[in-house]
């Protein structure tokens, strides 16, 4: 078994409104010392399900089923009080929103003392130093001096690096960082990406990426997770997604993307239409009302949920077009368009 | 695309300063410069992009043009009119020519209000008369941005974040302006809907000869739309160039790291690419570093850099830089590749460059 399993876990959360399906059959398993990225646009699932990976809808109204299996234990049937145990320990998480995430009447140091004692019997004077260490390790510097600054003293990048020193204080083994660049600015992003590149192959931790910014997966995942409606609709390594890419969804972002790397397309190619509600999730195929291709599949992708079936060395896809057929397309008619100069 | 050469808009050593104060009595014990001196011209049925990182005076700058708020120095010139110290009530009819779009497409609309009577509103505010009533005219713009005319009674809580932005677009759109500054228009938005904002922006574009002054800093999308492009460091303009030119071959090293910071999905590259890292974050507005407000991050600051200031000078026939010491140019003593070699696209975006030590 893998380090950290998912099989078929579902978040749904009932409201006034309705069931929303937030996470709806995902399964996905990831090693120790690998990348996982996981895209999707907003309102897909992606933050529930981290959230769910860490126990943090435990005892709330969310209705969870499935399994998550960590370093071989189950966490959907373990109670909130031992699952909030390996929290931190086992592990941790790195918001998009540093401030949020910290107390604001804390020094930065004293809140990472806090975490590291919670699971480390030592003085305070050792956790103070472990601080101090962490902090400089992260890239802040004059961390003997910046241990004592409140959040709101850092800038963005500063915070992000804090609060990422924060979830590594007792060495994680599985740490998911949640939009971890989104908010900050382009040379602090390349700053703080290349840092938990060189932090996961020092800790040798599992990471789960989580972003709607393809250019970032493609800078860190090993294996890249698409999700659509609160299901997997495309599953790979990194150069299957980017380099032979078999679902429509798929293709849409790529075709939405003005890329720097590559001359200048006349025209973007959106998906047409909004994203689906996670409440009245269209039947089918949850992408069919949006996708160009939904013709050419006899109306199956209006009744029938296609199913997630791998299509060759371990990359999966949820389509009912047959697998050349969605080659052909991939090579002839969206390839081709990407590439346009 | 520009065919003409005429200016719309020419601003010069434009600048805002926000007083700090301090105390009971607001004593000013400062400023933010966050714009400090800018000169440049929008040529008619040109997108200017301005991009920089957060805390440039982007949005300010936006703001200034448009009059929102009153430049602390320097002139904006529009249509040939200096409209830098007019009256609110002077600037009401060019209100018509020069519209904003805003970045939040959930706050920029009132709630309370539908959306034919957000986007019939400027007619109303300038006492516009239309040929078959004001209604008849709004569900044209709205066919026109790609709503349901029949959405007229609708409020903008009934829409997604890309159908608001195209409420906020039609709004601009409805007194037939001739130049729109778009604020972050799609920054906001999911990939999938940002494509179709930029093809709707591109296509009225050309429909309505529109001039666009567009604020991002998603390097990426401004590449895509514009003509030209402005970069901004702490409420300077470092280098502004035409599009293609910029981004085939920077020549201020703040361009050059910016662009070799964006992040491309290429799995391939990952590995090869050579990569400028900048050091630390964008230092205040407040106290700005002399001289060369870049030298504090950037890795070929001399001497002088630190004592005079770089002039923007046109180095290259429609290409201005601030810089001593410029990148991809013969004098460059850095690794830096020809300017025109042939080949890959992608790489001539990037030049190499000198990587930073990363502590
Ligand atoms: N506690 C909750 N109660 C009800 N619905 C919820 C709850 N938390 C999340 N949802 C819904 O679940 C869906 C998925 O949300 P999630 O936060 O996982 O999206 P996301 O993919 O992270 O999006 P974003 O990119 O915007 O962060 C959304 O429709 C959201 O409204
Ligand atoms: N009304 C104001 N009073 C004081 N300072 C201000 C005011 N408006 C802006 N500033 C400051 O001026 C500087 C430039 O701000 P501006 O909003 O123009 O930046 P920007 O380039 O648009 O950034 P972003 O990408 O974050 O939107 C910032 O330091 C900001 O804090
Ligand atoms: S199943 Fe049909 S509708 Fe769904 S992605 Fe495939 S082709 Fe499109
Ligand atoms: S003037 Fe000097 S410090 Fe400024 S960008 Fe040029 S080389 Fe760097
Ligand atoms: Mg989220
Ligand atoms: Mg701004």
């Amino acid at each position: 078994m893998s380090f950290l399993e998912l099989k078929d876990l579902r978040i749904h959360f009932p409201t006034d409104d309705g069931l929303v399906k937030s996470v709806d059959g995902l399964s996905f398993a990831l090693e120790r010392g690998k990348t996982l990225g996981i895209v999707g646009e907003s309102g897909s699932g992606k933050s529930v399900t981290s959230l769910g990976i860490l126990g943090l809808h435990k005892g709330g109204r969310a209705k969870i089923s499935g399994e998550i299996w960590l370093d071989g234990e189950e966490l959907v049937s373990a109670t909130p009080e031992h699952v909030r145990t390996l929290r931190g320990k086992k592990m941790a998480m790195i918001f998009q929103d540093p401030l949020s995430a910290m107390h604001p009447y804390y020094t930065v140091g004293q809140q990472i003392v806090e975490a590291y004692r919670i699971h480390h019997p030592v003085g305070k004077a050792v956790a103070r130093k472990h601080a101090i260490d962490l902090l400089g390790r992260v890239g802040i510097p004059q961390p003997d001096r910046r241990v004592d600054s409140y959040p709101h003293e850092f800038s963005g990048g500063m915070r992000q690096r804090a609060m990422i020193a924060m979830a590594l204080s007792c060495d994680p083994e599985l740490l998911i960082a949640d939009e971890p660049t989104t908010a900050l600015d382009v040379t602090v992003q390349a700053q703080i990406l290349d840092l938990m590149r060189d932090l996961q192959q020092e800790f040798d931790s599992a990471l789960i990426i989580i972003t709607h910014d393809l250019g970032v997966v493609a800078e860190l995942a090993d294996d890249i997770l698409v999700m659509y409606g609160g299901r997997c609709i495309e599953y790979g390594s990194a150069s299957d997604i980017f380099e032979r890419p078999e679902h429509p969804y798929t293709w849409g972002l790529l075709g939405s993307m003005p890329r720097l790397d590559r001359e200048r397309t006349d025209r973007l190619m959106p998906i047409k239409g909004t994203p689906p509600s996670l409440i009245n999730v269209p039947s089918g195929c949850a992408f069919h009302p949006r996708c160009a291709y939904e013709p050419r599949t006899d109306g199956k992708a209006t009744t029938k949920v296609p199913d997630l079936l791998e299509t060759e060395g371990g990359h999966l896809v949820r389509c009912h077009l047959s697998k050349d057929e969605r080659r052909g397309i991939w090579e002839n008619e969206i390839k081709p368009t990407l590439e346009s100069a | 695309m520009s065919q003409s050469t005429e200016s719309l808009l020419s601003v010069q050593g434009l600048e805002k300063h926000f007083p700090i104060t301090k105390g009971l009595f607001q004593r000013q014990v400062g400023a933010v410069k966050a714009v400090d001196g800018l000169t440049f011209d929008v040529v008619k049925g040109e997108t200017l992009g301005l991009v920089g990182e957060s805390g440039c005076g982007k949005t300010t700058t936006g703001r200034l043009i448009t009059r929102l708020i009153e430049p602390t120095a320097g002139k904006i010139v529009f249509e040939g009119k200096d409209i830098s110290h007019m009256s609110q009530g002077d600037l009401r009819p060019l209100r018509r020519d020069m519209q904003m779009i805003f970045q939040d497409p959930y706050s920029s609309l009132n709630p309370r209000h539908t959306v034919g009577a957000i986007v019939g509103a400027p007619f109303r505010i300038q006492g516009v008369k239309t040929e078959q009533g004001t209604k008849k005219a709004v569900q044209e713009i709205l066919e026109l941005v790609g709503l349901n005319p029949e959405h007229y009674n609708r409020y903008p809580h009934e829409f997604s974040g890309g159908q608001r932005q195209r409420i906020g677009i039609a709004r601009t759109l409805a007194l037939k302006p001739k130049l729109i500054i778009a604020d972050e228009p799609v920054s906001a938005l999911d990939v999938s809907i940002q494509a179709q904002v930029v093809n709707l922006l591109e296509d009225l574009q050309n429909e309505l000869d529109l001039t666009y002054v567009v604020i991002a800093h998603d390097l990426s999308v401004v590449r895509h739309i514009s003509d030209r492009v402005a970069v901004m460091y702490l409420g300077k303009i470092v280098e502004i160039a035409d599009s293609a030119m910029l981004y085939k071959a920077p020549l201020h090293p703040y361009t050059n790291a910016l662009l070799s910071a964006v992040p491309v999905p290429d799995v391939k590259r990952r590995t090869q690419r050579d990569r400028i890292r900048l050091q630390g974050d964008v230092p205040s507005p407040i106290n700005p570093p002399p001289a060369c407000r870049f030298h504090t991050r950037c890795w070929k600051a001399q001497e002088v850099c630190r004592t005079v200031e770089p002039p923007l000078a046109e180095l290259l026939p429609g290409h201005q830089v601030a810089c001593h010491f410029p990148e991809n140019t013969p004098q460059d003593a850095g690794p830096a590749e020809p300017v025109a070699a042939a080949g890959d696209a992608g790489d001539q975006g990037i030049a190499p460059g000198v990587i930073n030590p990363v502590s």
